[in-house]
């Protein structure tokens, strides 16, 4: 089943954090089929962003620059990545917002199966098998793909990133393969980007989420508890929807998927696909006033009390705990 | 304009929790469930008709919309309701849901879009049972069109769609010319989430999706309901991806309720140790 071909995510010159788990899948697939693994590292700043690539193991490290690809679009990255993802037996990526938009598309290109979002990858007769959530969570699949070409997109919180350890892997310059027909017909306009001085949400050590019942209140209230963890803020899709949270912020089954240390579920009632973007978490903390409310199933720690009153307390609490 | 509208019916997302696997593994059992329409692909079709119609007329038609699922017989129930909030056609194409995998459903959809020449096809971001998020995407690859995955707003202009996308980090800003594959994400049924040409931009729209009032579920009887074979759509059936058995997710151990702060911060600090 030869090699594992790694698809980094790049952002202003640097490799964005997401790539480490993708590697991490890649470290282990490979000694699973036997073969080596390489990092494609494509973009804007792709030749920066490469050195940051070292350290892992890999066989190459392989570099594609273009001033074309300064904007990512998936129909101008697409073409390259199957280009060189053709000389391997599995193409893997995560599923960040960039993986799922590119990854199927690159799959396509290569008459591949594509299997996204997986937690888990087993040995099987030489073949691989992947372990993903379906149904919010509620169940895992274990599948496998048939064709010579496997893509598959890594689940993040469930691939701890790699940490270099040392050595030099062999950088090569691709050329880019150049854009896709249906490039165009399609222009990118604009990023507007949310700035937030706060740790990755996909990242963080200690979350925060907050749910509809803190209305305009969001940040005042989410902010010193926040900043006093050193968290990063997340919050439920009624919160997104209601405009109290920028919609990136979003945890779940449809938003991000987080796995910290500790998260804090505040005012939101627990639905479902809200807890499948954080069932993964090591501790999980209640506040609801309503007792019955299901997030407290899931809780480790659980307080029925208003939250207008009790977060500025437990902000006070925690900097006295902490000394 | 003419939209194709991709829509699964799954075992009610609300009660996903409620699906069972059967100790050999080999299933998901879905007993007891109700069937509904995937919701991303609900507000597919609530885009696709906020963008054929002017949104202070919805009454009057100003474009045609085309439902499509795979699925069985009883998946018609499905398009008869998408009908009935303002489809104006629908088509079954008749497959096993354990037939199908993500490819093959595009490979079939491309079969289908070269029938039916749409400007747009419209769909979910990822179907809620699967979970998959790929099918929009191939299918953009097979037709070699530009997408734009991920709409939250879609605004038309001549000829083409400019569409926001929620990605990581913010909003992306995509004008893809037509024809061009748009999947959907939770906002786009928002009240200013989608204007036609036609619609005033000081509109607004109800938040969320619209549903059908008894005479039209009446008059969508009388609507067009074809049925075509996969094989006619996609004479090659083998699944790329293929299920071995299923698992249920680990259970977590129950928690305790603490009487008030100063208990929490104390077990966060000493027992968990996590702060
Ligand atoms: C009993 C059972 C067994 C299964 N076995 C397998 C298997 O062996 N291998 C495998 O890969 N999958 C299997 N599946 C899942 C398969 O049937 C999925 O429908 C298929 O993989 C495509 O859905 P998705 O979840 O990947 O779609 P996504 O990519 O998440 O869906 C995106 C969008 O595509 C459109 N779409 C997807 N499916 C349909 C559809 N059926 N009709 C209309 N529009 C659709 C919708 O607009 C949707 O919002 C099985 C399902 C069941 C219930
Ligand atoms: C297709 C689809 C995808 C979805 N994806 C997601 C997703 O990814 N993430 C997500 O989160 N949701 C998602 N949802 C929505 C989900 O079903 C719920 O509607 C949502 O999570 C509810 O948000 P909430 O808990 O903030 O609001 P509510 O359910 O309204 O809960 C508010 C809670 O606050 C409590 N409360 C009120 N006032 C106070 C107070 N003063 N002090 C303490 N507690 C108080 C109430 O008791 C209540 O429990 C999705 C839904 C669909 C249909």
């Amino acid at each position: 089943m030869a090699d594992v071909l790694v698809v980094a995510e790049v952002a202003e010159g640097k490799l964005k954090k997401t790539t480490h788990s993708a590697i991490t899948f890649a470290q282990k697939a490979a000694a699973t089929i036997g073969g080596t693994f390489s990092i494609l590292v494509i973009g804007d700043g792709a030749g920066k962003a490469a050195a940051e690539a070292q350290g892992f193991g890999a066989a190459k490290i392989l570099v594609v620059e273009d001033a074309s690809l300064k904007n990512y679009l998936a129909e101008r990255y697409a073409p390259t990545v199957a280009a060189i993802g053709k000389n391997y037996g599995v193409v893997v990526g995560t599923a960040s917002a960039y993986g799922k938009d590119l990854l199927p598309r690159v799959a396509a290109r290569l008459g591949a199966g594509y299997a996204s979002d997986i937690t888990e990858v087993t040995p099987e007769n030489g073949n691989l098998r992947y372990k993903r959530p379906m149904f919010a969570g509620n169940a895992f699949g274990i599948c496998s793909i048939s064709t010579p070409i496997q893509v598959v997109s890594v689940r993040q919180s469930a691939f701890a990133a790699a940490e270099p350890t040392g050595g030099q892997s062999p950088v090569e310059t691709v050329a880019y393969a150049g854009p896709s027909k249906a490039a165009e017909r399609v222009e990118f306009v604009s990023f507007d980007q949310v700035k937030s001085a706060r740790p990755e949400l996909t990242e963080a050590r200690v979350v925060v989420s907050g749910g509809r019942a803190l209305k305009e209140k969001f940040n005042q209230v989410l902010d010193p508890l926040a900043d006093v963890l050193g968290a990063a803020v997340g919050a439920s899709r009624a919160a997104c929807d209601a405009g109290y949270a920028p919609s990136d912020l979003q945890v779940g089954q449809t938003g991000k998927i987080v796995a910290p240390q500790l998260y804090f579920a505040i005012g939101i009632s627990g639905a479902i696909q809200h807890l499948a973007g954080m069932k993964g978490s090591k501790v999980i903390v209640a506040i609801n006033k309503d007792a019955d409310a299901p997030i407290f199933q899931v809780a480790d720690y659980g307080l029925v009390a208003d939250l207008f009153a009790t977060v500025p307390e437990l902000v006070k609490g925690i900097q006295a705990a902490k000394g | 304009m003419k939209i194709l509208v991709a829509l699964k019916r799954v075992a009610d997302p609300d009660n996903a929790n409620k699906v069972k696997i059967p100790a050999s593994g080999e299933k998901i059992d879905t007993t007891g469930l109700e069937w509904k329409p995937n919701p991303f692909d609900e507000y597919a079709l609530e885009a696709a008709l906020r963008l054929t119609e002017n949104g202070t007329q919805p009454k009057v038609r100003a474009g045609e919309v085309v439902v499509v699922t795979f699925g069985p017989k009883e998946t018609e129930t499905t398009l008869r309701a998408a009908l009935a909030t303002g489809a104006d056609k629908a088509i079954r194409v008749d497959a096993a849901d354990d037939k199908l995998d993500g490819d093959l459903v595009a490979r079939a959809l491309k079969a289908l879009v070269e029938k039916e020449k749409p400007d747009v096809v419209l769909m979910g971001k990822q179907a809620v049972d699967g979970d998959s998020n790929q099918v929009g995407q191939i299918l953009a690859e097979l037709l070699d069109w530009p997408m734009a995955t991920f709409a939250a707003t879609i605004r038309e202009e001549a000829g083409a769609l400019l569409v926001g996308r929620e990605v990581d980090g913010g909003v992306s800003t995509l004008r893809v010319k037509l024809p061009a594959v748009v999947t959907v994400d939770l906002r786009i049924v928002a009240p200013t989430s989608v204007y036609s040409t036609k619609t005033p931009q000081t509109h607004k729209y109800n938040d969320g999706v619209r549903f059908a009032a008894l005479p039209a579920i009446m008059a969508a009887k009388k609507k067009p309901l074809v049925e075509v074979k996969l094989a006619d759509l996609a004479p090659e059936q083998a699944m790329k991806v293929s299920y071995h058995g299923f698992a249920a997710p680990p259970a977590r151990k129950a928690g305790i309720k603490v009487k008030d702060v100063s208990e929490l911060v104390s077990k966060l600090k000493n027992e968990a140790k996590v702060l």
